[in-house]
């Protein structure tokens, strides 16, 4: 491996790169992700909203497509673009405009697979951004995966850093299955090491990022690097935290998880998602059902409470789970006793 | 602060094992040190006094800040203390300039792009050392040994086709395929002769590459650490496993026969096998490469003839509790070469037990 620092930004953008110069049935498109590229008097402008398909119009010119803003319109030609050979691969600007495009995806994209008796596939990616931080009020701040997780015949990938973030967008963009691809809009500028070669990491395998003995955190997305700064914390105060990154929650590597809370006996989950019905309850009532025996505390959440994301800055910090949050829970869990 | 590993920026002397005062040579073990991958002891590539311990056991340093001082003892005092106060200032900025670990360059060999770690400074009179991984290692798997010899030599580490950060085409993926790799890379940077250490099928690789028309004279002795090549019993199962495990699940029973503790098989060593296993086109190289290694349950290579029309000092280095390729192989060896069996070390004797692979290696090169 040749490694160098990337942003989460530019290893999605090498991922992209990479996969569309392997394999000309790679196309991109959605809303500015050429961004004016093309047009007179501008070369390459945005390259989506934030910046992440900045560059590939010049590489791969007719591949990148710039959309009109109407979610059900591209979402669907992508949807039907991979059921004919392309691999598109579509960036839904922000999760929570999923609204105005969810038939496309639940009805249409999900489905065809099995009602077609597997002679179709759909090998098309949807790179969306979700998560709170960014001061982007209700409508583009949600942590709305949980629907997709929801839905048979989706897969649903959540990169918690910027190695996840390129390997796991490759495999999404190879996998023949469509692919809900949850980019956290917080992380972009977070860096990371990252191989120069092309790689990939394989759907429903957790990640076991810190190995500890009292308690098991599992945590998504950007709530993975609050989980190793609460492991962190833990430590110093003589807890040992085990903590766990599924990176992929359809498939869930639930083995990873049974087996870590077997060892530990407690388990803490970490869901930016809205509480109810969401990763964190999902995945308690599987390790209660499968592994009751091997609990020696109840299982704490730690999300946000069920309200919309505030705009108000004090509330919005006040909304995401903190790394003290974790670390209260993850105290409450070791210390509970009948 | 050593550089143990490409990506390692710091680390934690744990345990002293000196004190000042204590006279100490090359090979004296100095200290245990503790990385985020790995712990190890640092051994002296120096001759000398220990005249002061720098940094407090468990504090992190960063690679290159001055840990110990060593000088003769007729250095006055005042001006250890000076050194001292000198280095612990620059802890305290973290003004501190890494040059000490090895450079990783790229070379075209043969249409293969070859990353290899350059270290040390040498003269007419030390030939260099180049050093060739096993299957699925890397140069990264000489951390230990390679800083000490190059204490007065040049040194290079290299990444076979298919591993660590060169091309991962294999071409044939033979030994003496290889073998013409390796003797390519010495043309390449232009070494006209050189000590060989070769591990596991690097061990193979650099019998054949002695033993090879292009390589006469350009090999001035060979060190093995558990060849392949010199008996039939090989872990036929550990070569097709690990080219087949997919998940930490599946590699990490593989991984255990590796070693003879098998506490060193940690998450970070389960981690970095996984990320060089999920590169493009590395499946395919260690695929390629299994079949030339093995034939039903044993081994397919054989350079024991090779090893026997080579005129220069053969040294071997054997685990007993070598699981993957066994010290039973070892008899191959007899007659041709000082074979050291070592205690408490299986497959990975380099990483295991490292000041005995040195003293092997200086056993070969005569110094």
């Amino acid at each position: 491996m040749a490694i160098r620092k990337l942003s989460y930004r530019e290893a999605i953008n090498e991922a992209l790169a990479q996969e569309m110069e392997r394999d000309p049935s790679v196309i991109v498109m959605g809303e500015d992700n050429a961004g004016g590229a093309g047009a007179p008097g501008e070369d390459d402008a945005w390259g989506g909203v934030l910046g992440v398909t900045k560059g590939l119009y010049d590489k791969f010119p007719g591949r990148v497509l710039d959309t009109p803003i109407t979610e059900s319109a591209f979402v669907g030609a992508a949807v039907g673009a991979a059921t004919r050979g392309l691999r598109p691969v579509a960036e839904l600007m922000f999760i929570d405009f999923a609204g105005v495009c969810l038939d496309q995806i639940m009805n249409q994209a999900a489905k065809f697979r099995y009602m077609f008796g597997g002679k179709a596939v759909t090998p098309v990616v949807i790179r969306t951004m979700y998560g709170a931080g960014l001061r982007a009020a209700a409508q583009h701040s949600q942590a709305f995966y949980p629907v997709f997780t929801h839905l048979p015949g989706l897969k649903v990938v959540l990169p918690s850093s910027p190695y996840e973030a390129k390997g796991l967008l490759i495999q999404s963009i190879r996998d023949n299955d469509p692919v809900i691809f949850c980019e956290h809009k917080a992380m972009y500028d977070v860096t990371g090491d990252v191989p120069e070669e092309s790689y990939t990491i394989p759907f429903g395998e957790a990640n076991v990022v810190r190995e500890g003995d009292d308690v098991t955190i599992v945590a998504l997305g950007r709530m993975v690097s609050f989980a190793q700064q609460a492991a962190e914390e833990l430590e110093s105060s003589g807890v040992s935290a085990e903590v766990i990154d599924p990176r992929t929650v359809s498939p869930l590597d639930l083995d990873t998880i049974l087996e870590s809370v077997q060892n530990t006996g407690r388990l803490v989950v970490v869901d930016e998602a809205s509480p109810r019905c969401n990763l964190a309850t999902d995945i308690s009532a599987q390790v209660v059902s499968e592994a009751f025996g091997d609990l020696k505390a109840p299982i704490k959440m730690v999300s946000p409470p069920h309200v919309p994301v505030p705009f108000a800055e004090p509330l919005e910090d006040l909304y995401i789970p903190s790394v003290q949050d974790i670390v209260n829970a993850a105290k409450t869990v070791t210390e509970w006793s009948k | 602060m050593p550089k143990w590993g490409l990506s390692m920026e710091a680390g934690k002397v744990t345990d002293w094992l000196v004190s000042v005062g204590d006279e100490i040579e090359n090979g004296t073990e100095l200290c245990e040190i503790d990385t985020d991958k790995i712990a190890g002891e640092l051994e002296s590539t120096w001759t000398g006094v220990v005249r002061a311990l720098v940094v407090e056991v468990n504090v992190s340093v960063p690679v290159g800040g001055t840990i110990a001082v060593v000088a003769p003892a007729d250095v006055p005092q005042d001006e250890i203390d000076a050194v001292v106060a000198e280095a612990r200032e620059q802890l305290e900025s973290g003004a501190i300039e890494d040059d000490s670990g090895p450079k990783v360059q790229t070379i075209e060999v043969g249409g293969h792009q070859i990353s290899y770690a350059v270290l040390g400074e040498g003269d007419s009179e030390h030939d260099p050392v180049v050093f060739v991984h096993g299957y699925g290692g890397d140069k990264n798997s000489w951390l230990f040994v390679q800083e000490p010899i190059s204490a007065d030599r040049v040194t290079y580490a290299l990444d076979l086709p298919g591993h660590g950060a060169s091309s991962k085409g294999v071409g044939e993926g033979t030994v003496p395929s290889l073998a013409k790799v390796l003797l390519g890379f010495l043309d390449a940077v232009g070494v006209s002769r050189a000590h060989l250490v070769g591990h596991s099928m690097g061990g193979a690789v650099i019998t054949a590459a002695a033993a090879d028309p292009s390589g006469s004279g350009k090999v001035a002795s060979l060190t093995l650490i558990s060849p392949v090549g010199y008996g039939p019993d090989i872990n036929a199962e550990y070569l097709r496993g690990f080219a087949e495990a997919e998940s930490r699940r599946e590699l990490k029973p593989h991984l255990l026969n590796l070693f003879a503790d098998p506490g060193l098989v940690n998450r970070q060593l389960i981690d970095d096998l996984l990320k060089y296993k999920r590169l493009d086109g590395v499946d395919e190289a260690l695929r390629t490469l299994v079949a030339g290694l093995v034939e039903g349950d044993k081994s397919a290579v054989d350079v024991t003839a090779d090893a026997a029309g080579f005129g220069g000092p053969v040294v071997a280095v054997w685990g007993r509790e070598d699981k993957i390729v066994p010290a039973s192989n070892a008899g191959g060896l007899s007659g041709s070469a000082t074979v050291h069996l070592v205690d408490g070390a299986g497959h990975m004797a380099h990483m295991e037990k490292p000041h005995d692979v040195i003293a092997a290696i200086r056993e070969a090169t005569g110094t």
